[in-house]
């Protein structure tokens, strides 16, 4: 690091870490080649900041849910199902939706780097990111399943899938029991982003009145 | 109304929370997503380029939490657009220099802009 004994005035300029003079070199460049438009890229940063997130998935399970065609549809072809909702897709990709019943649980994890379905979950939480999870999830899911405080009966088959570039998932979790007759609005905040990761479950009732 | 997970030893949680720790992050994050609607590379290339510098980076020592995620991303977006011929190592560190110098001659607090005089020849 840089001595701190001499030119140390505070009146004497502003300081950018490496990385933000990185980012800024990039911008600049890609901006001058014609690559970006700043305001392009300040809106997908407002979108994923404010518009984008699990909300999205959690009203697609909610839909499902109470809407048996639409349910079919999303199993049969997710990302056409979930553009029918108006969701922008930037990414442009395949979306699998993978069906959690009694008899099996559904996981996802991206081993290689962290594709996820952004359009309808937003961005990826720091843990789905590391390299814990993204080993331990298809060695040992349902030990992180425990982690996650999450114990599922023995006969349930653990579903772990990778995703890829082409390919991303969500989970449908499972309507709690106690929730019939609920609008799609009040069954979406039982909808937890972890639950349609599949390290989690959809809450119930009581768990949501707390 | 979010449930936030229980912190467990392996597998760091967090809250639901923003996911952008600092405005370049969100930066970085939005270029690729540009960069790949203009057709500069596809989802596969890029996804690639980011498991080849996660794997990089664990091999240097990175623990690879997930908190360094966007270096590798950052990374990966400087190696994608020297690979796709937009700017070389060279291009990127004059830019960068540029911009060095130009926080260095704003005085602290003023938004800090690029200018001409910035890149030494």
């Amino acid at each position: 690091m840089a001595d701190h004994d001499h030119d140390h005035s505070h009146d004497h300029g502003s300081e950018l870490s490496e990385t933000q003079l990185r980012v800024r070199a990039l911008e600049t460049i890609l901006t001058e080649k014609g690559y970006i438009d700043p305001a392009a890229l300040d809106a997908i940063v407002d979108a994923y900041e404010t518009k984008i997130g699990p909300r999205n998935g959690a009203m697609v399970v909610a839909k499902a849910w109470t809407n048996p065609a639409f349910k079919q549809a999303l199993l049969k072809d997710a990302t056409a199902a979930v553009s029918t909702l108006g969701h922008v897709s930037r990414v442009g990709d395949h979306l699998v939706a993978v069906e959690n019943t009694p008899q099996r649980h559904n996981m996802i994890v991206c081993t290689l780097c962290s594709c996820y379905p952004w359009e309808v979950l937003g961005l990826p939480p720091v843990w789905y990111k590391s390299a814990p999870y993204r080993s331990r999830a298809v060695k040992d899911p349902r030990g992180v399943l425990g982690d996650f405080g999450v114990k599922l009966p023995k006969e349930t088959e653990i579903r772990v899938w990778d995703s890829t570039a082409e390919t991303r998932f969500i989970v449908l979790p499972m309507r709690p029991a106690g929730t019939e007759g609920w609008s799609e609005e009040r069954l979406a905040d039982l909808v937890t982003r972890d639950s349609m990761i599949g390290t989690g479950l959809a809450l119930n009732p009581a768990e949501l009145a707390k | 109304m979010a449930q936030p997970t229980v912190p467990v030893p392996g597998v760091p949680c967090d809250a639901e929370g923003p996911v952008f720790r600092e405005p370049w992050e969100a930066q970085a994050f939005a270029m690729a997503l540009a960069l790949h609607e203009r057709g500069l590379f596809t989802w596969p290339e890029w996804a690639a380029t980011l498991g080849e510098e996660i794997k990089r980076a664990q091999a240097a020592g990175d623990p690879d939490t997930g908190e360094t995620y966007y270096r590798h991303w950052l990374n990966a977006l400087e190696r994608l657009v020297a690979r796709k011929g937009v700017a070389d190592a060279g291009t990127l560190a004059r830019y960068r220099d540029a911009w060095d110098h130009a926080a260095d001659r704003t005085p602290h607090g003023a938004p800090i802009e690029l200018k001409p005089e910035d890149f030494r020849s």
